[in-house]
């Protein structure tokens, strides 16, 4: 492969690839899969078809230029030939949390824009905002609207933080800073509501160093307490009346602590570590100044390009510093152009690298996805995914604290991996008669080797030991001659697709 | 190709103490032991998520920087439950919701360690979890203390011997070798098909023997396997302390509602049914109260965390009693920080610094330890730091657990713990 060709290469240029000459088969498109599993959560058919037919180059651009892209997920929702949801009255994701958890699953295995739907799961993670802190303050109403709600369903307009960071997807890492501090869940969930004047609230101000931007190792304690009096004042005000009365940022300059603050850290461009003493009325300037600063902080540039290096191209070993630093470079000379950063990652030899095929633990909501895109949706409904993905260690709007999850190896332990092999026979299960039918209709299954061959190839999974290959051959032939029944085929077929969606090496993507 | 996973590691040259037999045996021989009237030990580690404000658990009562520094969250002194002075003579009490382990407290059966942490304390709740779960403030990144310890256990170590009530993985746990399952729910830990009866069987019997083939020229994968292979390995076991009802023992009371309760009443299922497991882990969250800590209303956010633990330990504490299990358990909590001494404009209270252990057990030696903090907020005061912001610590949480390796585990805590941090007047166990 052309990939392995450019390996030795130290230039610049090096790091992109040449366009692919050829198109290989379907299912044995390695490009488009690998691209598909990182770039998105996995291919279904018609994505197979439509990205196999694009050069690297074309497939990459199309990816990123995703508003180019223009259907309406949403619209899909409900109609025959998608996935299910399952409500217990009016379909509300907007004001009911279950609801928007299967709108998003649905989005996620049926959008046509996947890398915005990937991306808005990597902020999710990153800006990490738990529902159930909102609905304890605001109930559980509020609660699910200030994280989901569209503008265009909402009577007062309200666009939930989620909604914010999909639009926001590919966009300016510095608008999203700012788009996050003025976001009432925000506001709610790091405790700035209650920022005041005599009494600064540190948690925002800690967590946007620690976690958001420049990472621990890179502020001081004293920054956090200035960061704190920084952003005294950002709160909301209720403002509408009826259905339409909402939530929304305001300047509060009554509560704006007004003193000079210092930090270990320039602030401004001439280097100057301290934000002036303002009156209150021009005190919001203070966080716009802190958040323009820690943007384009390098330890802000190499804080995200390592993170989104483990989440698009490798959790294996150390990320490379040169690699790490190239794409640093292209986020501070893009002026914080989250586009640019992801053209050039997915451009890059190292996202092509072999060696990084199949070098991330998946997320479950990764796994889950994928699996349904794999084995099939029809008849099944997202509702039933939801507890599953609880078990396996993630619930959408719930990350468990504002560090977001824990990644890696840390999604394996025995009961969340028996959570994903009990979803794989859960989906095998729901799915039994449309397994069948499938390896039917491509003469699959002539013998048990024969519907090994067809569903390894229906499942790509991380390469399989030829040990394991025999462990599935001797399974097929376990419980009495093969005949090819439809009866044998959907035993079989179920319980092989179990198996493999279930194995240890479905896992890595 | 069957590999053998284990082998014996000696862990940094420490060397490996004289464990009892017990400790990383099969099932069958615990069980002989247990029916020999032989002690095991058990470790229960119970960490509080968050950073437990520990000065409205223990609370100096009668330091009046308590009431000018936390106007709207001090416990009156006449609602706390006393439990005398300390060393400092320090007037102390329990918050008025402790009254389970005020009783454990007076049966000398609780330990509570005062302003344990350790130099430059750590703010942050992810750097500080790495720091008390390594034991390692210089390079947080390892492998838990626990699982140290648990890689040192000579081989073979049963796939049981650690059980994790929670779904994810807690560092204290991370281990080189020896992957601890994680048990939310024992009624939920079973394998799933979609066949029945001789395909099912004929899945399961394939899932455990593709398990088997563990691909170690790639680590990544075969920690997957690892997984894999302990949830196979302890399915049917884990089955048994499914149908483990607390209620048989009469006085124990595991409240339905309280998920911390529940995870202790399938640690107590574990233990009586002799499953073999020797460390637990737990957890009960909520602590990062940084508003609307509400530490006296009865209906407020710190009474009800109080509630949590204190009805899930109490419950504890009465059903390995009534089993005759309590001299062979030693829970032991922490939290990442303390918090900071003056309330904020929240009415809660930021990150902070030393705080308060607590040791449980039937061979705890009960009582207080070490000194409470003066509140005064000169910047001089010695208890203080932090411009007197906050609670300066006075034992390392380290000795802390050298203790228990040293006199619980009957291990080196020098060789788990890379250094000497042995104190004498830790006796707590």
């Amino acid at each position: 492969m052309h990939t392995q060709q450019n390996a030795a290469g130290g230039r610049r240029d090096d790091y992109r690839l040449s366009p692919r000459e050829t198109r290989i088969t379907r299912r044995s498109d390695r490009h488009v899969e690998h691209l598909l599993r990182r770039a998105g959560c996995g291919a279904r058919p018609d994505e197979l078809d439509f990205y196999g037919d694009m050069s690297i180059a074309e497939a990459v651009d199309t990816l990123v230029d995703f508003d180019q892209i223009n259907t309406d997920v949403d619209s899909l929702i409900g109609q025959p030939g998608y996935a299910g949801i399952t409500a217990g009255g009016a379909f509300s994701p907007r004001t009911v949390i279950g609801d928007a958890r299967q709108r998003w699953l649905f989005r996620l295995v049926h959008t046509d824009r996947p890398l915005q739907e990937k991306m808005t799961l990597f902020w999710h993670h990153h800006f990490a905002t738990g529902y159930n802190k909102l609905a304890n303050a605001l109930g559980t109403t509020e609660g699910a609207r200030y994280l989901t709600a569209k503008p265009s369903e909402d009577p007062g307009g309200v666009r939930g933080q989620l909604e914010m960071l999909r639009g926001n997807a590919l966009g300016n890492f510095r608008d999203i800073l700012t788009a996050i501090a003025k976001d009432p869940a925000m506001l709610y969930w790091l405790d700035g509501v209650t920022n005041t004047k005599a009494r600064p609230q540190e948690n925002f101000g800690r967590e946007i160093m620690e976690l958001f931007t420049v990472g621990v190792g890179h502020y001081t304690e004293p920054d956090v307490y200035a960061a704190a009096r920084v952003f005294s004042g950002w709160n909301v005000q209720r403002i509408g009346s009826g259905d339409a009365a909402h939530l929304e940022f305001i300047y509060n300059a009554a509560q704006h602590e007004t003193t000079a603050k210092t930090f270990s850290f320039p602030i401004y461009a001439d280097g100057t570590p301290t934000i002036p003493s303002r009156a209150a009325a021009g005190g919001m300037q203070d966080g716009l100044d802190l958040i323009n600063a820690l943007a384009g902080n390098p330890n802000t540039a190499r804080y995200l390009a390592t993170k989104l290096y483990r989440f698009f191209v490798s959790e294996f070993g150390a990320p490379d510093p040169a690699f790490v630093n190239s794409i640093a470079s292209v986020y501070l000379q893009s002026g914080y152009d989250m586009k640019a950063v992801m053209r050039e990652l997915l451009n890059s030899r190292q996202f092509w690298d072999p060696g990084n095929a199949f070098a991330r633990y998946s997320w479950p909501v990764e796994f889950l996805v994928r699996a349904l895109k794999d084995v099939g949706w029809t008849g099944f409904s997202v509702s039933s995914a939801l507890t599953p993905l609880a078990n396996m260690g993630q619930t959408l709007y719930e990350p468990p604290d504002v560090s977001g999850w824990r990644l890696g190896k840390a999604w394996f332990s025995t009961s969340a991996m028996l959570a994903r092999m009990n979803f794989a026979a859960q989906l095998a299960t729901n799915q039994k008669f449309n397994i069948a039918a499938r390896a039917k209709a491509a003469a699959a299954g002539q013998s048990p080797d024969t519907l090994l061959a067809f569903f390894q190839r229906e499942l790509v999974t991380a390469p399989l030991d030829s040990g394991v290959v025999a462990e599935l051959s001797t399974y097929l032939r376990a419980t009495g001659a093969w005949t090819g029944s439809d009866a044998q085929l959907q035993a079989k077929g179920s319980g092989l697709v179990h198996l493999l969606s279930g194995s240890a090496e479905y896992q890595l993507v | 190709m069957k590999v053998t996973r284990r082998q014996f590691v000696t862990f940094t040259g420490g060397g490996v103490a004289a464990f009892t037999m017990t400790y990383a045996a099969p099932e069958f021989i615990s069980q002989l032991a247990l029916a020999q009237g032989a002690h095991v030990r058990n470790l229960v580690i119970l960490y509080l998520s968050g950073g437990n404000d520990s000065l409205s658990m223990l609370i100096p009562y009668n330091d009046p920087f308590y009431y000018s520094r936390r106007p709207t969250l001090a416990v009156p002194a006449g609602q706390v439950l006393q439990v005398g002075t300390d060393a400092s003579r320090v007037a102390l009490g329990l918050h008025p919701r402790l009254t389970g382990l005020k009783q454990i407290f007076d049966q000398g059966r609780l330990a509570l360690i005062q302003r344990t942490g350790y130099p430059n304390q750590s703010r942050s709740h992810f750097e500080g979890v790495d720091i008390w779960s390594t034991a390692n403030p210089a390079n947080a990144a390892g492998l838990g203390w626990v699982g140290r310890y648990l890689d040192a256990l000579p081989s073979p170590v049963d796939a049981l011997v650690g059980w994790n009530t929670t779904a994810s993985m807690p560092h204290v746990l991370q281990s080189a070798q020896t992957p601890v399952p994680a048990i939310a729910s024992p009624s939920g830990y079973a394998f799933s098909s979609p066949n029945s009866g001789a395909e099912a069987t004929a899945e399961r019997t394939s899932a455990v023997r593709i398990a088997s083939h563990v691909p170690v020229d790639r680590p990544e994968l075969a920690f997957v396997y690892g997984s894999t292979q302990g949830a196979l390995a302890t399915l049917d076991r884990v089955a048994t302390v499914a149908t483990y009802d607390g209620s048989l023992t009469g006085t124990a009371n595991y409240p339905a509602n309280n998920g911390f309760a529940q995870a202790l009443k399938a640690v107590a299922g574990a233990m009586v049914r002799g499953i073999g497991t020797r460390v637990f882990y737990v957890t009960t969250g909520g602590f990062d109260t940084h508003s609307a800590q509400n530490v006296v209303q009865t209906n407020g956010a710190y009474y009800g965390l109080m509630g949590t633990i204190n009805d899930g330990l109490l419950a504890f504490y009465n059903d390995l009693r009534n089993q005759g299990l309590l001299d062979d358990t030693l829970v032991l909590s922490f939290s990442e920080f303390g918090r900071r001494i003056s309330e904020n404009g929240s009415s809660g209270t930021d990150h902070g610094s030393a705080s308060v252990m607590m040791a449980m057990g039937g061979r705890v030696n009960g009582g207080l330890y070490g000194t409470a903090p003066n509140l005064n907020t000169d910047p001089k005061n010695p208890t203080l730091e932090n411009a007197a912001g906050d609670v300066a610590f006075e034992t390392d949480f380290r000795s802390v657990y050298a203790r228990v390796a040293d006199n619980w585990l009957g291990t080196d805590s020098v060789g788990l713990l890379g250094a000497n941090f042995r104190k004498s007047s830790l006796a707590f166990v």
